[in-house]
């Protein structure tokens, strides 16, 4: 895939600095995401990544810069906060179902709390989306009953349930069993080809290749480079890559 | 035994004045532990600073003299309560409240910040993602120390037999003062009396706790 810039914003992210006390862990962010595009980040562990993707929902605050969704600034808090975190769909590397909670719960509790919707419309609905990636059969277990790769589905299907404009991964298969991460990576693909809007934390290469049309490469804090992903991968510009990709590629 | 026939109303109404202490005591400081809890985990300052400052007040001040404060003390800004029962439920929810607060902040610390976040994430807000998500696994991790919170509440409830309110302990006393040759029956009935209402709600405990444990 070549790099689609449909020249339509939907997240913007201008200026951002974060500190974490004295640690500067965003620094002088910026970074644009067109409607429809998916993105790619990678980088070393600690290199903030998931700090990035957190902020997009401000789940992390930031200190300096603007960071706008649809042309709307974040809302520093309350109810416009969580109306516009309603809009972000977010997947966990550790999954985070609700324990307490049925399959089916999980992912009729937002339609039915935050956007109002009757509890049979959002049961339909879920059931679509359990079956699309492919745990329609489970609704009625709890998530400990699941495996991994069965509960990530979940959560990608409870993150869609709200229809959101935008999709963040913070390394969605890392937690998961070797055999359980292509399940996972086959429903982003297809979500991907369907249009939404994604941010992927991954170092999954293969993912990057068949979905991604961008790949942001972090290291301490700053967007190293930025390129579409045959370029990055055959011949990223910046030596921290280079080295970063061969210590990825020779593991 | 004659005699414990004899006196079976008075130890009766004793029981029952001992029970509803306890009860309504129990259920005041539950909802009152619980909102403090709340408070204290809430993002806003002032609340935190308010429940850190009751809980502390409260958790170390001794239960008696709160039930002087409360019977004696406010007389002198002219209040009062309706009754001396009523007082008592007061001092003893209002002390009881500071426990349950900490039992239930210890159980919302050990759901996983995970759980709260997907809450967020999905546009729950604060009192949302606490009632709809945390605090039910919070409770379920808690029932054990509520227990024994609710434990020493029921035994707690005796200190108002010294501000005029007839409990168990208000018959304890009447009775072996009247009765000093049948004391050992008298105290045999009335530690019965107390240990119907500790083990009783002991074996409660452990089948609520069985039946809401959560899978992980
Ligand atoms: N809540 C936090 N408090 C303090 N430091 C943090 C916190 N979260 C992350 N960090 C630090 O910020 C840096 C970036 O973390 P993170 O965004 O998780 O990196 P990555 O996802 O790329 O591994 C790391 O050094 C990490 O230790
Ligand atoms: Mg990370």
């Amino acid at each position: 895939m070549t790099d689609v810039q449909t020249g339509d914003p939907l997240v913007r992210l201008s200026g951002v600095n974060k500190w974490f006390g004295s640690l500067h862990v965003l620094q002088d962010v910026d970074l644009t995401i067109d409607r429809g595009e998916v993105v790619v980040v990678i980088g070393p562990s600690g290199s903030g990544k998931s700090t990035l993707c957190r902020t997009i929902n401000r789940l992390e605050s930031i200190e300096q810069g603007e960071i706008t969704i649809d042309g709307v600034k974040l809302p520093e808090e309350g109810k416009a906060l969580a109306a516009l975190r309603s809009d972000v769909g977010m997947v966990f590397q550790s999954f985070n179902l609700f324990a307490h909670k049925t399959i089916l719960e999980n992912v009729t509790l937002g339609p039915v709390k935050v956007r109002g919707k009757s509890k049979a419309e959002a049961e339909k609905r879920a059931r679509e989306l359990l079956d699309r990636v492919g745990v329609g059969h489970q609704a009625d277990k709890v998530p400990a009953q699941l495996s991994g790769g069965q509960q990530q589905r979940v959560a990608i299907a409870r993150a869609l349930a709200m229809d959101p404009k935008v999709m963040l991964f913070d390394e969605p298969t890392s937690a998961l069993d070797p055999e359980m991460i292509n399940e996972v990576l086959e429903v982003m693909v297809s979500l991907a080809r369907d249009g939404m809007t994604m941010v992927v934390v991954t170092h999954e290469m293969g993912f990057a290749r068949r979905a991604a049309n961008r790949v942001v490469f972090m290291d301490a804090g700053r967007i190293v480079e930025a390129s579409d992903p045959e370029t990055f991968f055959t011949a990223p510009s910046s030596d921290r890559a280079k080295d970063f990709l061969s210590k990825i590629l020779n593991h | 035994m004659s005699f414990l026939v004899d006196n079976f109303t008075l130890l009766r109404d004793g029981f029952l004045t001992t029970l509803s202490l306890a009860l309504l005591s129990g259920l005041l400081a539950l909802l009152l532990g619980t909102v403090l809890a709340a408070m204290r985990v809430s993002p806003v300052l002032a609340l935190r600073g308010l429940a850190t400052f009751y809980v502390e007040a409260f958790r170390n001040t001794p239960l008696t003299v709160i039930f002087f404060f409360l019977v004696f003390g406010i007389v002198y800004i002219d209040l009062q309560f309706p009754t001396k029962f009523v007082a008592a439920v007061a001092a003893l929810s209002l002390y009881t409240a500071a426990f349950v607060c900490e039992a239930v902040r210890s159980g919302i610390n050990s759901v996983s910040t995970g759980q709260a976040e997907a809450a967020r994430a999905l546009g729950l807000d604060f009192r949302q993602s606490l009632t709809t998500i945390v605090l039910p696994q919070a409770f379920r991790t808690v029932i054990p120390p509520l227990g024994n919170v609710w434990i020493a509440l029921a035994k707690n409830t005796s200190i108002a037999a010294g501000f005029a309110v007839t409990d168990l302990t208000a018959v304890l006393s009447r009775l072996a003062n009247a009765n000093g040759d049948q004391i050992l029956a008298v105290f045999a009935a009335v530690v019965a009396a107390y240990l119907i209402i500790t083990l009783s709600s002991a074996w409660g405990f452990s089948v609520l706790e069985r039946k809401l444990a959560i899978v992980r």
